[in-house]
């Protein structure tokens, strides 16, 4: 199975119906397809809708109808819209249930990087820091390595996100979760050992008794 | 509220006044008052606005003209031509967190002088600004924005100025319409007073000074 897609499926096991969630631009956006039909979850896009839908058929596509990305959507039965300080009152407020984004670095414990390079690439960090600041649960979707470098690093060497830790980590390999703030094996994508997991994380894990296998 | 010409409009903008203009990713952006202020050449523009679009499209087309010297905005990584320009030094750039630029412009536009957010703290963001704990929590302090103008698009524009916004385009043009000088406004259509009904008037006419007639 293609590496992105062991992610967002395993992911949106985590979902709930009623839940509020807000997905990321990458990796992230792909959980919304692997969200079973009888599962109700409100997708919030933070310029402005609760209630997003697939994207429109050719020909359908609205000019002021767009996701965060400026591509078009669609919205749901029972949608809504709004302007931007109600959008991130929901964010920082605590009213979005889950929040999914992708990452460059996670540290031990559980600190995300993902908005800049410094000298390489300044791209601003948009919506990131208020969901990481506000959301009840934030999940972060990404690789586990990228050009062969750990991304579950010891310290992260790149700026943080947010000094509030991250609640868990969903890997083409792994899944890590940090409670009492220390990052802990949860889970192994199928085919991949637990020993496999650590020879290719930098950061210390925490392995307990029972290490469950990835249900996609 | 007066109604007049993009021309008019345009011609009070002085080359490097503060303008905020609405717009997510170009969504929502008054785009014929950004092709009239490129034709009619302001240069050194200090614009607040969410992103830097791309290049051709909304507030992107201001720096496609070179026009915009100093940029306050959330996320500029998809124009190039922007990121150019700030790692030539061409444009200063403060990037801020989104929810932190809509609340600075929101007490801009209320009377209040800045506002206390927990997004930041220890981060880069965080350097240079005061911290401030309530109940045990740590704060930034994130102070108030305007500008002396507002470039604002909406759907509905009555007659006296009330403005209805459509779906997604909505994003910051609201929040705008309240912390600048001087508000200036197109809409996709012009309508009778009444067609909006009072409960769907977003923007109070009061806030509007100018509104471009439709050609």
């Amino acid at each position: 199975m293609d590496p992105q897609i062991i992610i967002a499926r395993r992911v949106a096991k985590e979902l709930k119906t009623g839940n509020l969630v807000n997905l990321g631009i990458g990796i992230p956006t792909l959980v919304a397809n692997y969200v079973p039909s009888d599962l109700k979850v409100f997708f919030q896009s933070e310029n402005g809708l609760i209630g997003t839908g697939p994207i429109p058929e050719q020909g359908m596509a609205h000019p002021t109808l767009t996701d965060a990305g400026g591509r078009p959507i669609s919205a749901l039965p029972g949608a809504s819209t709004f302007d931007s300080a109600m959008s991130f009152g929901l964010i920082r407020g605590g009213h979005v249930d889950v929040t999914v984004l992708g990452g460059l670095q996670v540290d031990a414990h559980g600190h995300l990087a993902n908005w800049m390079i410094p000298g390489k690439m300044v791209p601003g960090m948009g919506g990131a820091m208020d969901l990481v600041s506000g959301a009840k649960r934030v999940i972060v979707a990404m690789q586990h390595a990228a050009k062969g470098k750990s991304k579950i690093v010891a310290k992260c060497s790149l700026p943080l996100t947010s000094a509030r830790p991250v609640h868990l980590v969903v890997t083409d390999m792994a899944v890590i979760g940090f409670p009492g703030g220390r990052a802990t094996l949860l889970e192994t994508a199928p085919g991949i050992s637990v020993g496999e997991v650590m020879a290719v994380t930098e950061a210390e894990l925490a392995i307990p008794d029972s290490v469950l296998e990835m249900r996609l | 509220m007066k109604a007049i010409s993009i021309e008019e409009a345009v011609a009070m903008i002085p080359a490097g006044a503060s303008v905020m203009v609405g717009g997510f990713m170009g969504v929502g952006t008054p785009e014929r008052l950004l092709d009239e202020v490129v034709r009619q050449n302001k240069t050194g523009l200090t614009l607040i606005s969410n992103d830097a679009a791309t290049p051709g499209k909304g507030v992107g087309k201001l720096f496609d003209q070179a026009l915009v010297s100093k940029l306050t905005a959330t996320h500029i990584g998809l124009n190039p031509k922007a990121q150019q320009q700030m790692l030539a030094s061409q444009i200063s750039v403060d990037l801020v967190p989104q929810g932190t630029f809509v609340e600075r412009i929101r007490a801009g536009g209320c009377g209040l002088g800045g506002v206390l957010t927990p997004t930041g703290v220890g981060t880069l963001v965080a350097e240079g600004k005061r911290q401030i704990e309530i109940d045990g929590k740590p704060f930034l302090l994130e102070t108030a924005l305007r500008a002396q103008f507002a470039l604002v698009h909406a759907f509905l524009a009555d007659y006296l100025g009330n403005l209805a916004y459509a779906l997604t385009s909505r994003n910051f043009n609201p929040v705008m319409a309240m912390a600048a000088d001087t508000v200036i406004v197109t809409a996709e259509h012009i309508v009778p007073v009444g067609v909006i009904a009072p409960d769907h008037v977003v923007t109070p006419a009061p806030l509007v000074d100018y509104l471009i007639t439709n050609g």
